[in-house]
């Protein structure tokens, strides 16, 4: 409405900027009030207060024997609970990190002291299914659904997933006890 | 056509009082009764027909298969048994309604080919070429969080794989993942919202087909010949010509359907979806739906997490912005000689692609021989796969826009009286 409008006899468009300024605030006050509105309907989708709640596991070593794993589920997850062979310690420990997708040394991934304990997120990093015990290239672990390889320090060493088995925050609570999370 | 004007007569006083406030029964019979038809449409014309029908069986199904099924992981599966076992008919309500899916699909992939193949999405009809892709689009994200539903081992590793390539977005893909499964892992928040849009879209995409449907009435049907409808010579009513065409389809189609529902119901599916979710096993070989296999190699093919996530994607963009790369001046491939060769191709190739999205990666497609350390030479079928991606993508991004350029077309009839008169004289003659 650029026309000056004469109604009621009085000059409305004497003054076009304050038009103008009103429909911006009304536009702005529109969106704002649809972004304020949409918010929570977006946000509730986001992990519920009981969910992030999540409790932490503790679990005793000693169910685990020499050369093992045991899964246990945390927080939605596969958690591997792997007791390392020598050997596999070695293999492990005797990698160098030039050769790693993504490097990071075997010491780094278990408590000092206690290097037969392997403690990882049992979800493949490429797409998330629960790789195989044993099995694959590397003697650590194969993921079955696009062939991703992890060596006994549940690194990625071959195969389309980009990083290493994840390792949860954990403590020892006391000698073959763990606390999980 | 939009410019054909109305012919409908109210004949009684309840028709006229009503054809004065709302005119829906004139909408209906313009659109369904009256509505000019090309006289030359062949039977891949009855898919949208069939596509209707496929719709209302999977929601007239749905809705009954939710009176007794349970969105809670712990009752899921052990509901769709129930189902299966103990509900009345209840076992022909869950298989018309998994093998409707798959009908459904099937119908699709036909209806787009035949698009395809004769320029249904050129000028003027881009529009409702889109409105059908985002169709299809909405159509696959339904399937997959219908098949989440049962809550077996396929469902359950299935929608962790394909909710974690959300996570393959670089930066924001953790937080979206997050927000997608409504927790850290797959589990009862991501079965429940699951649940609400496996119900709602369905509907979604009634509305588009309603927009599909507007869309097709203002620019008219395309036809095989390629050529606008010019005279009242070139077309037919909708009724007795269409609706009795279409419901011989739809009969037929419904034959093939009964076939897969009465004697190979589970013929589609995969076993291993009779194993209830177990978030600690992922089965050794998971695998999606057959419809969406060629996509799920097209994922395979790329060894990039992320660019395996953006070619699967692309791999449907490049559909919707298809009518812009055909460079070509003539619509129907009848008369392109060149390109109806690329296109018979284009379809062997994604039948490929659902092939390899079946197979292993690492196996042998064959193999001739086997090297020193006893790993087999020949061609596997990541390699097949990456061939056959190639393919599809070149056929929208290079051979669509260059054989349109190049191509000399035969010559085109100046209408579909005339083209069908020359059918006629070359079956004579
Ligand atoms: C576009 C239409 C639809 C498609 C393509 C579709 C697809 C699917 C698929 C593939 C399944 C898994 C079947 C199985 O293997 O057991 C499924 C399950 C289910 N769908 Fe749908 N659906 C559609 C519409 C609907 C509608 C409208 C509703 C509800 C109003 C619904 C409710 C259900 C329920 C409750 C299940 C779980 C029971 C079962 O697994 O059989 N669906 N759907
Ligand atoms: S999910 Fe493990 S390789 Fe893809």
């Amino acid at each position: 409405m650029s026309e000056p409008e004469k109604d009621h006899g009085t000059v409305v468009g004497e003054d076009p900027n304050r038009r103008d300024f009103i429909y911006i605030a009304a536009g702005a006050a529109a969106v704002g009030a649809v972004g304020v509105i949409a918010a929570p309907l977006v946000s509730q989708m986001n992990p519920a207060a009981d969910t992030l709640a999540m409790a932490s596991a503790e679990f005793d070593l000693g169910k685990v024997s020499e050369g093992m794993q045991v899964v246990i589920k945390w927080r939605g997850k596969p958690l591997f609970v792997r007791y390392r062979t020598p050997k596999e310690i070695k293999e492990a420990e005797d990698v160098k990190l030039s050769e790693l997708k993504d490097p990071q040394a075997d010491a780094d991934r278990v408590k000092k002291g206690k290097e037969q304990y392997l403690i990882l997120v049992g979800s493949c990093t490429h797409l998330g299914c629960v790789p195989t015990f044993g099995a694959g290239d590397f003697g650590g672990w194969f993921c079955p659904c696009h062939g991703s390889h992890y060596d006994t320090s549940g690194r990625i060493r071959k195969g389309p997933a980009p990083l290493n088995l994840a390792v949860p925050e954990y403590e020892y609570l006391s000698d073959t006890k763990v606390k999980i999370g | 056509m939009s410019d054909h004007p109305s012919t409908y007569e109210p004949k009684t006083g309840v028709e006229k009082w009503l054809d004065q406030r709302l005119p829906i029964v004139r909408l209906a019979y313009d659109s369904f009764v009256d509505y000019p038809t090309p006289r030359n449409l062949n039977y891949w014309w009855t898919f949208g027909g069939i596509l209707s029908v496929c719709l209302m069986i999977q929601i007239i199904t749905g809705i009954i298969l939710v009176m007794h099924y349970v969105p809670h992981v712990d009752m899921a599966f052990n509901s769709v048994e129930r189902i299966m076992r103990d509900v009345n008919y209840g076992w022909l309500i869950r298989y018309v309604h998994a093998n409707g899916a798959s009908m459904f699909f099937f119908a699709v992939f036909v209806h787009m080919f035949r698009g395809l193949y004769y320029g249904s999405y050129k000028a003027p009809r881009e529009v409702l070429w889109i409105l059908g892709c985002i169709i299809f689009f909405l159509m696959i994200a339904t399937a997959f969080m219908g098949y989440v539903l049962p809550w077996g081992q396929m469902s359950f590793h299935g929608a962790v794989v394909i909710t974690n390539l959300i996570g393959a977005i670089p930066v924001i893909g953790g937080p979206i993942l997050t927000w997608l499964q409504g927790g850290f892992a797959v589990d009862q928040p991501t079965l429940n919202r699951f649940f609400s849009l496996h119900y709602l879209l369905p509907f979604v995409i009634a509305g588009v087909v309603i927009l599909h449907i507007w869309a097709l009435h203002v620019t008219g049907q395309n036809n095989p010949a390629g050529v606008e409808i010019k005279s009242k010579e070139d077309t037919v009513p909708f009724t007795p010509y269409a609706t009795v065409k279409d419901g011989l389809g739809i009969i037929l189609f419904l034959m093939l359907f009964s076939v897969f529902v009465f004697f190979m119901p589970n013929a589609l599916g995969h076993a291993d979806n009779y194993i209830p979710a177990n978030p600690l096993v992922t089965p050794a070989h998971i695998v999606p739906e057959w419809y969406m296999l060629p996509f799920y190699a097209i994922l395979r093919a790329v060894p990039d997490k992320f660019l395996g996530v953006v070619a699967m994607f692309g791999a449907i963009a490049v559909i919707f912005v298809l009518p812009w790369l055909d460079t070509s001046k003539v619509r129907s491939m009848r008369y392109r000689p060149v390109m109806r060769w690329f296109f018979v191709i284009f379809v062997v190739v994604c039948l490929g692609l659902g092939w390899c999205g079946g197979q292993l990666p690492d196996d042998m497609v064959f193999s001739i021989g086997t090297s020193a350390s006893g790993t087999p030479i020949g061609l596997n079928y990541v390699w097949l796969t990456r061939g056959l991606t190639l393919y599809y993508f070149a056929f929208f991004l290079i051979i669509m826009p260059w054989i349109g350029l190049k191509e000399d077309p035969l010559p085109v009839p100046a209408s579909i009286s005339e083209a069908i008169l020359a059918d006629h004289a070359k079956k004579k003659g």
